[in-house]
């Protein structure tokens, strides 16, 4: 992409293009897929049901324009940049207001980039969604070292707390020496160890996912109502929601030869994440009645992008790289984060952590809430709403 | 297959007949995969590594006889019947010696009779395969509800519990009065559980996995029950992937199952430590384990691939899983085993039994041995000394003793 001679910190602006054969090849493998019989329960207890994954494939191979992913993502200011070893891509917009804050957010499993597209015009410009010129951010999107356009990691080691040092650097390398992170799910965890390593510069953070609690609940206290439902919400997901958890963690290469090689593999796969978000997006499909941003066209968006970067492995490899690094700390003590957090519940996510166990975990916990809507993927599904919570969270770091 | 008037109870001879488009499909598909980057590790912790898959789908594609299945199968008595509304598949090959004493054995997953096939000269012909005459079976080979050429269940509730009354069922309508019982993997557990049924005619059964510890951890005390219990619990830890999807989600690894032959391949070669390196030697090194070689590898992938048996099957687990928590939640105990049960421990299985667990699993234990070789699937990988082992473990049931 560049003619001037590289070094190690050069950032490099990207354009995402695919090849029509690639296009061509994955329509004509949908069109031939092979299909099961149908479960033999009417919910989702035996995994994503036929209808919905026949449908989302009539869908996909018919009507879905596969130009989406282009168009999206060129439409933005994309970078590369080298840090650790591995080719970082990012989105990265910055306000029209010079005072704004940075925010580096970052995407989770079985996410990217594109569940965090439609945050960009509410953070960056928030004189045109709603919010004043004070609420400005920003933004950086980073792709996670083997997901989406970022490089697949060429050796173990790249755990979340690696992840968190390098977006450190990236922040670092692009001039922001006073700013905040945010992410869900695995995002969460990238964002949650950059809070422990409180790097310089870093001054908040904001999670929509008390990633903690999935690994282990000692010592969060059981008594309330609430607590006693997420107890029980953390134990179900454990029991009967954690067969890809378990299955990434351990085996990421075996799974990955079906996510390369089946599109509806690929896709049955991603969408058997939480219960919530399932049915969200198995009505997009069967009845068209979609919630929020959560769209038949978003959906596949990210799907697509899955496949034509083929990083089912990799991506699943990051599991793999938690699940090595829990049984080294087993036993230790996460180091305390004692630099401001913030935290919003949404409804629909795995559990609803209740204040006191945020609390628990975060004793510099400034902004807590819970909100009426929204679920796992809360930046997508609600990309306004999220964004009030992230401006809530962060107006006292202004 | 037939034009009699059908009864629900008929049974009917059964021949696989394959066609060439599927085998065309599948060679295309095979030869069309989308592979991923290679794993980051050197060893099988991060799943089926990339080099022996590779392998695997090159021979599949160019060397491998397409035709084996058919042929294999062919050259054994098959059959067909109706049980409990699900249409089952079955090998039955009657011994020339007519006192011969009726076994019925199970697989497993990822299993079918392809892994039982080798036992059949040996347990129904024992004179020709260095037994005597009283060493003789006449032999019942099921493929399970949902596997190979049964047909899959169209309701809820096959699980093993199920499973075992139609096999006694089974066994009933082959006329045969007084028999015995083994099984391996999944198929030990439809045999401990037709042992605690105790239907008439079953008068001992034979297992190579303790499916019991499953419900529960069992003593570790001594250095063999404590070396036993690590295995487990590294299983559980690192091994126990394939087992929650499926027993959790079968549907949804169900897609790859069906669609993506190294996706299968893969998920059927990702089983225990052992086999998978047995296995993976023969691919890479061309250095198989005993029976465990490249066409007998395939066979068996094939069958599933042929049948589109892998989201099918793959419900068993899920069926199982629910058996096993609405038990838990019962707080009762099952009924214990009362008729004799004999145990074999194959030193590659994924936890050693000790005695002392088959022991307290089974207190009517009347036959405990180690073997020198073979792993999860000895019979399978052994069929001799598994043969020996079966033998030995049955012989105080001849003669019409009980």
């Amino acid at each position: 992409m560049s003619s001037t001679v590289e070094t190690a910190t050069e950032i490099r602006s990207f354009q995402v293009g695919f090849g029509q054969q690639q296009i061509e090849d994955l329509r004509r493998r949908i069109a031939t897929t092979r299909w099961p019989s149908k479960e033999l329960v009417d919910d989702r207890s035996q995994g994503v049901q036929l209808d919905t994954l026949k449908e989302l494939a009539r869908y996909w191979a018919t009507v879905y324009d596969f130009g989406r992913i282009e168009e999206r993502l060129n439409a933005l200011p994309q970078f590369t940049t080298e840090i650790d070893g591995v080719n970082v891509h990012f989105i990265h917009v910055r306000s029209q207001h010079e005072d704004a804050l940075p925010l580096i957010i970052t995407h989770g499993w079985p996410g990217s980039v594109i569940e965090l597209l439609a945050t960009i015009g509410p953070f960056t410009d928030p004189t045109a969604h709603g919010a004043s010129a004070e609420d400005a951010f920003h933004v950086v999107l980073p792709s996670l070292p083997g997901y989406g356009f970022s490089a697949e990691p060429t050796e173990i080691g790249w755990y979340t707390g690696r992840v968190a040092q390098a977006w450190a650097e990236l922040m670092r390398r692009l001039g922001y020496n006073r700013y905040v992170a945010q992410g869900g799910d695995q995002g969460a965890a990238v964002t949650d160890d950059m809070a422990q390593q409180a790097p310089d510069g870093l001054v908040g953070v904001h999670l929509n996912l008390l990633r903690r609690a999935l690994g282990s609940v000692a010592g969060l206290p059981a008594e309330s109502e609430q607590e006693r439902a997420a107890l029980d919400a953390v134990a179900t997901f454990r029991q009967s929601g954690f067969g890809y958890f378990l299955e990434q963690s351990t085996r990421p290469q075996t799974i990955g030869y079906a996510l390369l090689d089946s599109p509806v593999a690929l896709a049955g796969w991603m969408l058997d994440h939480d219960t919530d978000s399932y049915y969200k997006i198995s009505r997009a499909f069967v009845d068209r009645q979609p919630v929020g941003g959560l769209t038949r066209d978003q959906i596949l968006d990210n799907i697509t992008l899955y496949w034509l970067t083929a990083t089912g492995a990799s991506a699943a490899r990051s599991y793999w790289e938690g699940g090595q690094a829990a049984a080294h700390a087993a036993g230790q003590a996460p180091q305390p984060v004692s630099i401001p957090v913030g935290f919003t519940t949404f409804p629909g996510e795995i559990f609803r952590a209740p204040r006191s166990w945020v609390e628990t975990v975060y004793p510099t916990l400034t902004y807590f809430n819970e909100v009426d809507k929204g679920g796992h993927f809360a930046a997508w599904e609600e990309p306004e709403l999220f964004s009030n919570e992230v401006r809530a969270a962060f107006r006292s770091l202004r | 297959m037939s034009t009699t008037v059908g009864t629900t109870t008929e049974v009917r001879p059964f021949q696989v007949e394959i066609h060439e488009e599927q085998i065309d499909d599948l060679r295309r598909r095979i030869e069309t995969t989308r592979w991923p980057s290679k794993e980051l590790v050197d060893d099988r912790s991060q799943g089926v590594q990339l080099a022996p898959l590779q392998a695997l789908a090159d021979y599949w594609a160019k060397e491998y006889d397409f035709g084996r299945v058919a042929e294999r199968l062919n050259a054994v008595p098959q059959f067909t019947t109706e049980i409990d509304g699900v249409d089952i598949h079955f090998i039955h090959v009657r011994s020339q010696h007519e006192d011969a004493l009726p076994l019925i054995m199970t697989h497993g997953w990822p299993g079918s009779v392809i892994e039982l096939l080798d036992t059949i000269g040996p347990l129904t012909d024992p004179t020709a395969h260095g037994g005597d005459a009283s060493d003789a079976f006449h032999l019942v080979l099921p493929s399970l509800p949902g596997y190979g050429f049964s047909s899959e269940p169209t309701e809820r509730g096959w699980n093993v519990g199920r499973v075992a009354p139609a096999w006694a069922e089974l066994m009933h309508r082959l006329g045969y009065s007084r028999y015995v019982a083994q099984g391996g993997d999944v198929g030990a557990a439809v045999t401990d559980t037709m042992g605690r049924q105790g239907p008439e005619g079953l008068v001992g059964i034979h297992t190579n996995l303790l499916v019991t510890v499953l419900a529960g951890p069992p003593p570790a005390e001594s250095e063999e029950e404590r070396a036993a219990a690590k295995q487990l619990a590294t299983f559980r830890e690192t091994g126990f992937g394939y087992f929650l999807e499926m027993a959790t989600r079968p549907q949804t690894i169900g897609y790859a199952l069906l669609d993506s032959p190294v996706a299968l391949a893969g998920w059927m070669l990702d089983h225990d430590t052992d086999s998978y390196y047995k296995i993976a030697g023969a691919f890479v090194d061309g250095r198989p384990t005993g029976n465990l070689t490249r066409d007998h590898i395939l066979d068996n992938v094939t069958l599933y691939w042929l049948t589109g048996t892998g989201a099918s099957a793959a419900r068993s687990y899920w069926e199982d899983a629910l058996e096993r928590a609405q038990l838990l939640a019962s707080g009762q105990a099952p009924p214990p085993v009362s008729i004799p049960v004999g145990f074999t421990t194959f030193p590659g299985e994924i936890w050693r039994t000790p005695r002392s667990w088959a022991e307290k699993s089974y207190p009517s234990l009347t036959h405990f041995n180690e073997a020198a070789k073979g792993g999860h699937f000895a019979a399978w990988e052994e069929p001799e000394l598994f043969t020996e082992e079966i033998r030995a473990a049955f012989s105080s049931l001849r003669n019409g003793e009980s």
